[in-house]
Protein backbone atom coordinates (compact mmCIF):
# COMPACT_ATOMS: atom_id res chain seq x y z
CA UNK A 1 0.00 0.00 0.00
CA UNK A 2 2.91 2.33 0.74
CA UNK A 3 4.33 1.43 -2.64
CA UNK A 4 1.07 1.84 -4.52
CA UNK A 5 -0.24 4.93 -2.79
CA UNK A 6 2.52 6.93 -1.12
CA UNK A 7 5.32 6.64 -3.68
CA UNK A 8 3.26 7.83 -6.67
CA UNK A 9 1.80 10.66 -4.61
CA UNK A 10 5.25 11.83 -3.56
CA UNK A 11 6.35 11.88 -7.17
CA UNK A 12 3.28 13.87 -8.21
CA UNK A 13 4.04 16.27 -5.37
CA UNK A 14 7.62 16.69 -6.62
CA UNK A 15 6.48 17.11 -10.23
CA UNK A 16 4.08 19.87 -9.24
CA UNK A 17 7.01 22.06 -8.19
CA UNK A 18 9.14 21.55 -11.29
CA UNK A 19 9.14 23.17 -14.72
CA UNK A 20 7.57 21.83 -17.85
CA UNK A 21 9.72 19.63 -20.10
CA UNK A 22 9.84 20.27 -23.82
CA UNK A 23 8.35 16.87 -24.76
CA UNK A 24 6.21 16.21 -21.71
CA UNK A 25 7.82 15.17 -18.46
CA UNK A 26 9.50 17.66 -16.15
CA UNK A 27 12.71 19.65 -15.84
CA UNK A 28 14.47 21.73 -13.24
CA UNK A 29 14.36 24.45 -11.86
CA UNK A 30 11.94 24.34 -9.00
CA UNK A 31 9.18 26.91 -9.44
CA UNK A 32 6.04 28.01 -7.57
CA UNK A 33 4.45 29.06 -10.85
CA UNK A 34 2.25 25.97 -11.27
CA UNK A 35 0.45 26.76 -8.06
CA UNK A 36 0.22 30.46 -8.89
CA UNK A 37 -1.64 29.58 -12.10
CA UNK A 38 -4.34 27.86 -10.07
CA UNK A 39 -5.53 31.25 -8.87
CA UNK A 40 -6.16 32.71 -12.30
CA UNK A 41 -9.89 33.27 -12.94
CA UNK A 42 -10.04 30.50 -15.56
CA UNK A 43 -8.90 27.71 -13.25
CA UNK A 44 -10.55 29.11 -10.14
CA UNK A 45 -13.78 29.07 -12.15
CA UNK A 46 -13.26 25.45 -13.17
CA UNK A 47 -12.64 24.50 -9.54
CA UNK A 48 -15.79 26.29 -8.47
CA UNK A 49 -17.83 24.61 -11.20
CA UNK A 50 -16.46 21.18 -10.24
CA UNK A 51 -17.38 21.76 -6.61
CA UNK A 52 -20.85 22.94 -7.62
CA UNK A 53 -21.53 19.99 -9.93
CA UNK A 54 -20.21 17.49 -7.36
CA UNK A 55 -22.22 19.21 -4.64
CA UNK A 56 -25.49 19.08 -6.58
CA UNK A 57 -24.91 15.44 -7.54
CA UNK A 58 -24.11 14.57 -3.91
CA UNK A 59 -27.24 16.31 -2.59
CA UNK A 60 -29.36 14.49 -5.16
CA UNK A 61 -27.76 11.13 -4.37
CA UNK A 62 -28.38 11.49 -0.64
CA UNK A 63 -31.92 12.83 -1.10
CA UNK A 64 -32.82 10.07 -3.58
CA UNK A 65 -30.89 7.40 -1.72
CA UNK A 66 -32.36 7.95 1.75
CA UNK A 67 -35.95 6.87 1.02
CA UNK A 68 -34.62 3.95 -1.03
CA UNK A 69 -32.35 2.85 1.82
CA UNK A 70 -35.32 3.19 4.18
CA UNK A 71 -37.38 0.94 1.94
CA UNK A 72 -34.58 -1.64 1.74
CA UNK A 73 -34.06 -1.60 5.51
CA UNK A 74 -37.77 -2.27 6.07
CA UNK A 75 -38.27 -4.77 3.27
CA UNK A 76 -38.47 -8.49 3.85
CA UNK A 77 -35.81 -9.24 1.23
CA UNK A 78 -33.07 -6.65 1.86
CA UNK A 79 -30.38 -8.74 0.16
CA UNK A 80 -32.32 -8.96 -3.09
CA UNK A 81 -32.96 -5.20 -3.07
CA UNK A 82 -29.31 -4.47 -2.35
CA UNK A 83 -28.32 -6.71 -5.24
CA UNK A 84 -30.59 -4.65 -7.54
CA UNK A 85 -28.68 -1.55 -6.46
CA UNK A 86 -25.19 -3.04 -6.56
CA UNK A 87 -25.46 -5.10 -9.72
CA UNK A 88 -25.65 -2.19 -12.20
CA UNK A 89 -22.98 -0.44 -10.17
CA UNK A 90 -20.41 -3.16 -10.75
CA UNK A 91 -21.20 -3.71 -14.40
CA UNK A 92 -18.93 -1.45 -16.38
CA UNK A 93 -19.07 2.26 -15.63
CA UNK A 94 -18.20 3.07 -19.22
CA UNK A 95 -21.13 1.09 -20.57
CA UNK A 96 -23.56 2.65 -18.14
CA UNK A 97 -22.54 6.08 -19.42
CA UNK A 98 -22.86 4.85 -22.98
CA UNK A 99 -26.40 3.70 -22.16
CA UNK A 100 -27.27 7.32 -21.38
CA UNK A 101 -25.74 8.52 -24.64
CA UNK A 102 -28.03 6.01 -26.32
CA UNK A 103 -31.04 7.46 -24.49
CA UNK A 104 -30.25 11.17 -24.50
CA UNK A 105 -28.77 12.07 -27.87
CA UNK A 106 -30.74 13.90 -30.55
CA UNK A 107 -31.69 10.68 -32.33
CA UNK A 108 -31.73 8.75 -29.05
CA UNK A 109 -34.57 6.76 -27.60
CA UNK A 110 -36.14 9.56 -25.53
CA UNK A 111 -36.21 12.04 -28.41
CA UNK A 112 -37.36 9.39 -30.89
CA UNK A 113 -40.28 8.36 -28.68
CA UNK A 114 -41.28 11.95 -27.91
CA UNK A 115 -41.13 12.85 -31.62
CA UNK A 116 -43.24 9.84 -32.59
CA UNK A 117 -45.85 10.77 -30.01
CA UNK A 118 -45.78 14.36 -31.31
CA UNK A 119 -45.04 15.69 -27.85
CA UNK A 120 -42.21 17.73 -29.34
CA UNK A 121 -41.63 19.07 -32.84
CA UNK A 122 -37.86 18.81 -32.87
CA UNK A 123 -35.36 16.91 -30.73
CA UNK A 124 -34.64 18.32 -27.28
CA UNK A 125 -30.96 19.07 -26.65
CA UNK A 126 -30.45 16.62 -23.80
CA UNK A 127 -26.92 15.32 -24.33
CA UNK A 128 -23.84 17.53 -23.81
CA UNK A 129 -25.44 19.67 -21.12
CA UNK A 130 -24.66 20.26 -17.45
CA UNK A 131 -27.89 18.45 -16.66
CA UNK A 132 -26.66 15.34 -18.48
CA UNK A 133 -23.45 15.41 -16.43
CA UNK A 134 -25.34 15.65 -13.14
CA UNK A 135 -27.69 12.88 -14.27
CA UNK A 136 -24.71 10.67 -15.17
CA UNK A 137 -23.08 11.31 -11.81
CA UNK A 138 -26.26 10.54 -9.87
CA UNK A 139 -26.75 7.38 -11.93
CA UNK A 140 -23.14 6.35 -11.41
CA UNK A 141 -22.75 7.14 -7.73
CA UNK A 142 -26.21 6.54 -6.24
CA UNK A 143 -25.13 3.09 -4.96
CA UNK A 144 -22.25 4.78 -3.09
CA UNK A 145 -24.89 6.69 -1.14
CA UNK A 146 -27.42 3.89 -0.70
CA UNK A 147 -25.03 1.40 0.91
CA UNK A 148 -23.90 3.50 3.93
CA UNK A 149 -27.43 4.93 4.30
CA UNK A 150 -28.87 1.43 4.38
CA UNK A 151 -26.30 0.36 6.98
CA UNK A 152 -27.11 3.26 9.30
CA UNK A 153 -30.90 3.11 8.90
CA UNK A 154 -30.90 -0.61 9.52
CA UNK A 155 -28.87 -0.10 12.70
CA UNK A 156 -30.92 2.86 13.98
CA UNK A 157 -34.24 1.11 13.39
CA UNK A 158 -32.94 -1.94 15.26
CA UNK A 159 -31.05 -0.30 18.13
CA UNK A 160 -33.09 2.84 18.69
CA UNK A 161 -36.48 1.33 17.98
CA UNK A 162 -37.63 2.38 21.47
CA UNK A 163 -36.74 5.99 20.82
CA UNK A 164 -38.72 6.08 17.59
CA UNK A 165 -41.69 4.37 19.22
CA UNK A 166 -41.52 6.67 22.23
CA UNK A 167 -41.68 9.71 19.97
CA UNK A 168 -44.74 8.28 18.23
CA UNK A 169 -46.36 7.43 21.58
CA UNK A 170 -45.81 10.97 22.79
CA UNK A 171 -47.83 12.24 19.87
CA UNK A 172 -45.29 12.94 17.15
CA UNK A 173 -46.69 12.50 13.67
CA UNK A 174 -44.88 10.08 11.38
CA UNK A 175 -43.46 13.08 9.48
CA UNK A 176 -42.11 14.51 12.73
CA UNK A 177 -40.63 11.14 13.72
CA UNK A 178 -38.93 10.98 10.35
CA UNK A 179 -37.47 14.50 10.32
CA UNK A 180 -36.77 15.02 14.00
CA UNK A 181 -35.79 11.51 15.10
CA UNK A 182 -34.79 9.23 12.24
CA UNK A 183 -32.82 11.71 10.12
CA UNK A 184 -30.78 13.16 13.03
CA UNK A 185 -30.04 9.65 14.33
CA UNK A 186 -28.84 8.64 10.87
CA UNK A 187 -26.50 11.63 10.56
CA UNK A 188 -23.25 9.57 10.71
CA UNK A 189 -24.42 7.54 7.72
CA UNK A 190 -25.58 10.65 5.85
CA UNK A 191 -22.14 12.19 6.32
CA UNK A 192 -20.45 9.01 5.13
CA UNK A 193 -22.72 8.82 2.09
CA UNK A 194 -22.02 12.45 1.21
CA UNK A 195 -18.26 11.91 1.42
CA UNK A 196 -18.31 8.71 -0.59
CA UNK A 197 -20.23 10.43 -3.38
CA UNK A 198 -18.67 13.88 -3.26
CA UNK A 199 -15.00 12.88 -3.40
CA UNK A 200 -15.19 10.69 -6.52
CA UNK A 201 -17.60 13.16 -8.19
CA UNK A 202 -15.13 15.97 -7.65
CA UNK A 203 -12.53 14.24 -9.77
CA UNK A 204 -14.94 12.87 -12.32
CA UNK A 205 -13.55 12.60 -15.77
CA UNK A 206 -15.46 10.06 -17.86
CA UNK A 207 -18.95 11.36 -17.12
CA UNK A 208 -18.17 14.97 -17.99
CA UNK A 209 -16.11 13.86 -20.97
CA UNK A 210 -18.79 11.67 -22.55
CA UNK A 211 -22.03 13.32 -21.40
CA UNK A 212 -20.84 16.92 -21.08
CA UNK A 213 -19.02 17.13 -24.38
CA UNK A 214 -16.61 20.02 -24.61
CA UNK A 215 -18.98 22.43 -22.87
CA UNK A 216 -18.70 21.09 -19.34
CA UNK A 217 -15.03 21.19 -18.45
CA UNK A 218 -14.41 19.96 -14.93
CA UNK A 219 -11.21 19.66 -12.96
CA UNK A 220 -10.75 15.96 -13.82
CA UNK A 221 -10.84 16.78 -17.53
CA UNK A 222 -8.28 19.56 -17.12
CA UNK A 223 -5.92 17.20 -15.28
CA UNK A 224 -6.31 14.51 -17.92
CA UNK A 225 -5.66 17.08 -20.62
CA UNK A 226 -2.45 18.31 -18.98
CA UNK A 227 -1.07 14.78 -18.97
CA UNK A 228 -2.10 13.95 -22.53
CA UNK A 229 -2.78 16.64 -25.14
CA UNK A 230 -1.28 19.69 -23.42
CA UNK A 231 1.78 17.85 -22.11
CA UNK A 232 2.10 20.19 -19.15
CA UNK A 233 2.79 17.64 -16.44
CA UNK A 234 3.86 20.03 -13.65
CA UNK A 235 0.63 22.01 -13.91
CA UNK A 236 -1.44 18.82 -14.09
CA UNK A 237 0.41 17.59 -11.00
CA UNK A 238 -0.33 20.85 -9.16
CA UNK A 239 -4.03 20.52 -10.01
CA UNK A 240 -3.95 16.91 -8.78
CA UNK A 241 -2.30 17.88 -5.50
CA UNK A 242 -5.08 20.38 -4.81
CA UNK A 243 -7.67 17.68 -5.55
CA UNK A 244 -5.88 15.11 -3.37
CA UNK A 245 -5.55 17.55 -0.47
CA UNK A 246 -9.23 18.47 -0.75
CA UNK A 247 -10.24 14.79 -0.82
CA UNK A 248 -7.99 13.78 2.09
CA UNK A 249 -9.08 16.78 4.18
CA UNK A 250 -12.73 15.93 3.63
CA UNK A 251 -12.21 12.28 4.54
CA UNK A 252 -10.27 13.24 7.66
CA UNK A 253 -12.87 15.80 8.72
CA UNK A 254 -15.58 13.25 7.99
CA UNK A 255 -14.00 10.61 10.21
CA UNK A 256 -13.43 13.20 12.94
CA UNK A 257 -17.03 14.37 12.62
CA UNK A 258 -18.23 10.82 13.17
CA UNK A 259 -18.97 9.69 9.62
CA UNK A 260 -19.35 5.93 9.61
CA UNK A 261 -17.17 4.87 6.72
CA UNK A 262 -18.01 1.23 6.09
CA UNK B 1 -47.04 5.37 3.28
CA UNK B 2 -45.57 1.91 2.78
CA UNK B 3 -47.05 1.81 -0.69
CA UNK B 4 -45.59 5.20 -1.65
CA UNK B 5 -42.18 4.05 -0.45
CA UNK B 6 -42.44 0.80 -2.40
CA UNK B 7 -43.50 2.61 -5.56
CA UNK B 8 -40.61 5.02 -5.14
CA UNK B 9 -38.15 2.16 -4.66
CA UNK B 10 -39.49 0.52 -7.79
CA UNK B 11 -38.88 3.74 -9.73
CA UNK B 12 -35.28 3.97 -8.52
CA UNK B 13 -34.59 0.31 -9.30
CA UNK B 14 -35.95 1.00 -12.77
CA UNK B 15 -33.77 4.12 -13.10
CA UNK B 16 -30.71 2.04 -12.21
CA UNK B 17 -31.45 -1.01 -14.33
CA UNK B 18 -33.66 -0.02 -17.29
CA UNK B 19 -30.99 1.88 -19.29
CA UNK B 20 -28.94 -1.34 -19.46
CA UNK B 21 -32.00 -3.41 -20.36
CA UNK B 22 -32.76 -1.02 -23.21
CA UNK B 23 -29.23 -1.51 -24.56
CA UNK B 24 -29.76 -5.27 -24.39
CA UNK B 25 -33.07 -4.99 -26.28
CA UNK B 26 -31.54 -2.87 -29.04
CA UNK B 27 -28.53 -5.18 -29.32
CA UNK B 28 -30.81 -7.81 -30.90
CA UNK B 29 -32.59 -5.28 -33.10
CA UNK B 30 -32.25 -6.04 -36.81
CA UNK B 31 -32.16 -2.38 -37.82
CA UNK B 32 -29.40 0.15 -37.34
CA UNK B 33 -31.61 2.89 -35.94
CA UNK B 34 -33.46 3.52 -32.72
CA UNK B 35 -36.67 1.85 -33.80
CA UNK B 36 -37.58 -1.81 -33.54
CA UNK B 37 -37.35 -3.75 -36.80
CA UNK B 38 -37.28 -7.38 -35.79
CA UNK B 39 -35.04 -9.81 -33.91
CA UNK B 40 -31.57 -10.53 -35.22
CA UNK B 41 -28.18 -11.57 -33.91
CA UNK B 42 -26.31 -9.82 -36.73
CA UNK B 43 -24.65 -7.27 -34.41
CA UNK B 44 -23.25 -10.10 -32.30
CA UNK B 45 -21.84 -11.69 -35.47
CA UNK B 46 -20.38 -8.31 -36.45
CA UNK B 47 -18.84 -8.04 -32.99
CA UNK B 48 -17.18 -11.46 -33.24
CA UNK B 49 -15.90 -10.64 -36.73
CA UNK B 50 -14.31 -7.36 -35.62
CA UNK B 51 -10.58 -8.07 -35.29
CA UNK B 52 -9.80 -4.91 -33.36
CA UNK B 53 -12.50 -5.62 -30.78
CA UNK B 54 -11.49 -9.25 -30.33
CA UNK B 55 -7.80 -8.41 -30.01
CA UNK B 56 -8.49 -5.78 -27.35
CA UNK B 57 -10.82 -8.19 -25.54
CA UNK B 58 -7.99 -10.74 -25.51
CA UNK B 59 -5.61 -8.10 -24.10
CA UNK B 60 -8.16 -7.26 -21.42
CA UNK B 61 -8.55 -10.90 -20.44
CA UNK B 62 -4.78 -11.43 -20.17
CA UNK B 63 -4.30 -8.24 -18.16
CA UNK B 64 -7.25 -8.98 -15.86
CA UNK B 65 -6.11 -12.60 -15.38
CA UNK B 66 -2.53 -11.79 -14.46
CA UNK B 67 -3.37 -8.76 -12.30
CA UNK B 68 -6.14 -10.66 -10.48
CA UNK B 69 -3.79 -13.44 -9.42
CA UNK B 70 -1.16 -10.98 -8.23
CA UNK B 71 -3.60 -8.63 -6.49
CA UNK B 72 -5.39 -11.51 -4.76
CA UNK B 73 -2.15 -12.96 -3.40
CA UNK B 74 -0.75 -9.62 -2.24
CA UNK B 75 -4.11 -8.34 -0.99
CA UNK B 76 -4.81 -11.46 1.05
CA UNK B 77 -1.40 -11.24 2.71
CA UNK B 78 -1.93 -7.54 3.38
CA UNK B 79 -5.39 -8.17 4.88
CA UNK B 80 -3.99 -10.90 7.14
CA UNK B 81 -1.20 -8.57 8.27
CA UNK B 82 -3.62 -5.72 8.98
CA UNK B 83 -5.88 -8.06 10.91
CA UNK B 84 -2.97 -9.40 13.02
CA UNK B 85 -1.68 -5.98 13.98
CA UNK B 86 -4.58 -3.55 13.89
CA UNK B 87 -3.23 -0.57 12.00
CA UNK B 88 -5.37 2.56 11.90
CA UNK B 89 -3.01 4.37 9.61
CA UNK B 90 -3.24 1.58 7.08
CA UNK B 91 -7.03 1.41 7.02
CA UNK B 92 -7.16 5.19 6.62
CA UNK B 93 -4.99 5.02 3.52
CA UNK B 94 -7.11 2.11 2.29
CA UNK B 95 -10.26 4.26 2.21
CA UNK B 96 -8.36 7.08 0.63
CA UNK B 97 -7.25 4.84 -2.21
CA UNK B 98 -10.79 3.48 -2.63
CA UNK B 99 -12.42 6.90 -3.02
CA UNK B 100 -9.47 8.64 -4.70
CA UNK B 101 -10.66 9.90 -8.07
CA UNK B 102 -9.39 7.48 -10.72
CA UNK B 103 -7.74 10.22 -12.70
CA UNK B 104 -5.44 10.93 -9.74
CA UNK B 105 -4.49 7.28 -9.37
CA UNK B 106 -3.86 7.17 -13.11
CA UNK B 107 -1.61 10.19 -13.36
CA UNK B 108 0.32 9.35 -10.20
CA UNK B 109 1.04 5.87 -11.58
CA UNK B 110 2.02 7.39 -14.91
CA UNK B 111 4.37 9.79 -13.13
CA UNK B 112 5.85 6.89 -11.14
CA UNK B 113 6.43 4.78 -14.26
CA UNK B 114 7.98 7.65 -16.21
CA UNK B 115 10.25 8.41 -13.29
CA UNK B 116 11.32 4.77 -12.98
CA UNK B 117 11.90 4.57 -16.74
CA UNK B 118 14.68 7.12 -16.41
CA UNK B 119 16.69 4.34 -14.78
CA UNK B 120 15.24 1.30 -16.54
CA UNK B 121 15.16 1.27 -20.29
CA UNK B 122 11.47 0.42 -20.59
CA UNK B 123 8.36 1.80 -22.24
CA UNK B 124 4.67 1.89 -21.44
CA UNK B 125 2.94 -1.34 -22.44
CA UNK B 126 1.17 -4.43 -21.16
CA UNK B 127 3.43 -4.68 -18.12
CA UNK B 128 2.69 -1.15 -16.93
CA UNK B 129 -1.04 -1.76 -17.39
CA UNK B 130 -0.78 -4.96 -15.33
CA UNK B 131 1.16 -3.15 -12.58
CA UNK B 132 -1.42 -0.36 -12.51
CA UNK B 133 -4.29 -2.85 -12.33
CA UNK B 134 -2.64 -4.75 -9.48
CA UNK B 135 -2.22 -1.54 -7.54
CA UNK B 136 -5.82 -0.35 -7.83
CA UNK B 137 -7.50 -3.73 -7.34
CA UNK B 138 -5.38 -4.41 -4.26
CA UNK B 139 -7.54 -2.15 -2.09
CA UNK B 140 -10.71 -4.02 -3.11
CA UNK B 141 -9.14 -7.37 -2.21
CA UNK B 142 -7.96 -6.11 1.18
CA UNK B 143 -11.39 -4.68 2.04
CA UNK B 144 -13.26 -7.87 1.15
CA UNK B 145 -10.84 -10.28 2.86
CA UNK B 146 -10.54 -8.06 5.91
CA UNK B 147 -14.32 -7.98 6.30
CA UNK B 148 -14.31 -11.78 6.49
CA UNK B 149 -11.42 -11.89 8.96
CA UNK B 150 -13.25 -9.50 11.31
CA UNK B 151 -15.73 -12.28 12.04
CA UNK B 152 -12.97 -14.85 12.62
CA UNK B 153 -12.25 -15.83 16.20
CA UNK B 154 -8.47 -15.48 16.76
CA UNK B 155 -8.60 -18.08 19.53
CA UNK B 156 -9.21 -20.75 16.87
CA UNK B 157 -5.75 -20.14 15.48
CA UNK B 158 -4.32 -20.14 19.01
CA UNK B 159 -6.11 -23.40 19.78
CA UNK B 160 -4.52 -25.00 16.72
CA UNK B 161 -1.10 -23.86 17.93
CA UNK B 162 -1.81 -25.23 21.43
CA UNK B 163 -2.67 -28.56 19.88
CA UNK B 164 0.74 -28.71 18.26
CA UNK B 165 0.30 -27.06 14.87
CA UNK B 166 3.18 -24.94 13.62
CA UNK B 167 2.46 -21.29 12.95
CA UNK B 168 2.40 -22.03 9.24
CA UNK B 169 0.07 -25.01 9.40
CA UNK B 170 -2.26 -23.24 11.82
CA UNK B 171 -2.61 -20.53 9.19
CA UNK B 172 -2.87 -22.91 6.24
CA UNK B 173 -5.33 -25.35 7.80
CA UNK B 174 -7.45 -23.15 10.06
CA UNK B 175 -7.37 -19.49 9.06
CA UNK B 176 -6.93 -19.87 5.31
CA UNK B 177 -9.93 -22.20 4.79
CA UNK B 178 -12.05 -19.70 6.73
CA UNK B 179 -10.85 -16.86 4.50
CA UNK B 180 -11.35 -18.85 1.29
CA UNK B 181 -14.86 -17.69 0.26
CA UNK B 182 -13.79 -14.09 0.72
CA UNK B 183 -10.58 -14.68 -1.23
CA UNK B 184 -12.51 -16.07 -4.19
CA UNK B 185 -15.05 -13.26 -3.95
CA UNK B 186 -12.22 -10.74 -3.83
CA UNK B 187 -10.55 -12.30 -6.85
CA UNK B 188 -13.80 -12.06 -8.86
CA UNK B 189 -14.15 -8.44 -7.81
CA UNK B 190 -10.56 -7.66 -8.76
CA UNK B 191 -11.18 -9.29 -12.13
CA UNK B 192 -14.27 -7.15 -12.79
CA UNK B 193 -12.66 -3.85 -11.81
CA UNK B 194 -9.68 -4.75 -13.98
CA UNK B 195 -11.74 -5.73 -17.06
CA UNK B 196 -13.79 -2.58 -16.66
CA UNK B 197 -11.18 0.11 -16.07
CA UNK B 198 -10.74 2.83 -18.65
CA UNK B 199 -9.40 6.00 -17.00
CA UNK B 200 -6.26 4.55 -15.40
CA UNK B 201 -5.56 2.12 -18.22
CA UNK B 202 -5.74 4.75 -20.94
CA UNK B 203 -3.06 6.79 -19.16
CA UNK B 204 -0.55 4.00 -18.59
CA UNK B 205 -1.18 1.95 -21.75
CA UNK B 206 1.33 1.74 -24.58
CA UNK B 207 0.65 1.17 -28.26
CA UNK B 208 0.57 -2.63 -27.92
CA UNK B 209 -1.83 -2.71 -25.00
CA UNK B 210 -5.20 -1.45 -26.17
CA UNK B 211 -7.87 -2.88 -23.88
CA UNK B 212 -11.57 -3.49 -24.48
CA UNK B 213 -12.72 -0.41 -22.51
CA UNK B 214 -10.37 1.75 -24.61
CA UNK B 215 -12.02 0.50 -27.80
CA UNK B 216 -15.48 0.94 -26.25
CA UNK B 217 -14.58 4.49 -25.27
CA UNK B 218 -13.41 5.32 -28.76
CA UNK B 219 -16.63 3.87 -30.21
CA UNK B 220 -18.82 5.72 -27.69
CA UNK B 221 -17.12 9.01 -28.55
CA UNK B 222 -17.91 8.49 -32.22
CA UNK B 223 -21.55 8.00 -31.31
CA UNK B 224 -24.01 5.17 -31.00
CA UNK B 225 -23.47 1.91 -32.84
CA UNK B 226 -25.46 -1.33 -32.73
CA UNK B 227 -22.21 -3.31 -32.47
CA UNK B 228 -21.41 -1.38 -29.32
CA UNK B 229 -24.84 -2.33 -27.95
CA UNK B 230 -23.94 -5.99 -28.51
CA UNK B 231 -20.50 -5.55 -26.89
CA UNK B 232 -22.08 -3.77 -23.93
CA UNK B 233 -24.70 -6.43 -23.40
CA UNK B 234 -22.14 -9.23 -23.55
CA UNK B 235 -19.88 -7.48 -21.08
CA UNK B 236 -22.69 -6.54 -18.70
CA UNK B 237 -24.03 -10.11 -18.63
CA UNK B 238 -20.55 -11.63 -18.14
CA UNK B 239 -19.60 -9.21 -15.38
CA UNK B 240 -23.05 -9.51 -13.81
CA UNK B 241 -22.63 -13.26 -13.42
CA UNK B 242 -19.19 -12.85 -11.83
CA UNK B 243 -20.53 -10.23 -9.44
CA UNK B 244 -23.49 -12.35 -8.43
CA UNK B 245 -21.16 -15.26 -7.60
CA UNK B 246 -18.86 -12.92 -5.69
CA UNK B 247 -21.82 -11.45 -3.78
CA UNK B 248 -23.05 -14.94 -2.87
CA UNK B 249 -19.63 -15.98 -1.60
CA UNK B 250 -19.30 -12.90 0.56
CA UNK B 251 -22.65 -13.42 2.25
CA UNK B 252 -21.75 -17.01 3.21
Amino acid sequence: MVLTLAAPLLIVCAYSMLSRGAYGGVELPVTPENYARLFTPLYAGIFLRSFAVAGIATALCVALGFPLALFIARSRRPNLCLALVILPFWTSFLIRIYAWIFLLRDTGLINTVLLRLHVIGEPLPLLYTNGAVVLGLVYGFLPFAVLPLYAVIERVERQDKVLLEAAADLGASSTAVFWRMLVPLCMPGIRAASLLVFVPCLGTYLVSDLLGGSKTVLIGNVIQNQFTASRDWPFGAALSIVLIVAAAAMLYAGRRGGAELA
Amino acid sequence: MRLVLALYALLVFAFLNVPLLILAVFSVNAGRFTSWSGFSLRWYQAMLADGNLMESAMNSLVIAGVSTVAATLLGTMAAYAVWKRKSNWFSGSLYLSLVMPEIITGISLLALFQWAFRFLRLQLGMHTVVLAHVSFSLAFVVVVVLARLRSFDPSLEEAARDLGATEYSAFARVTLPYMMPAIIAAALLAFTVSIDDYVITSLVAGIDSQTLPMVIYAMARRGVSPVLNAVSTTLVVALGVLILISHRLRSL
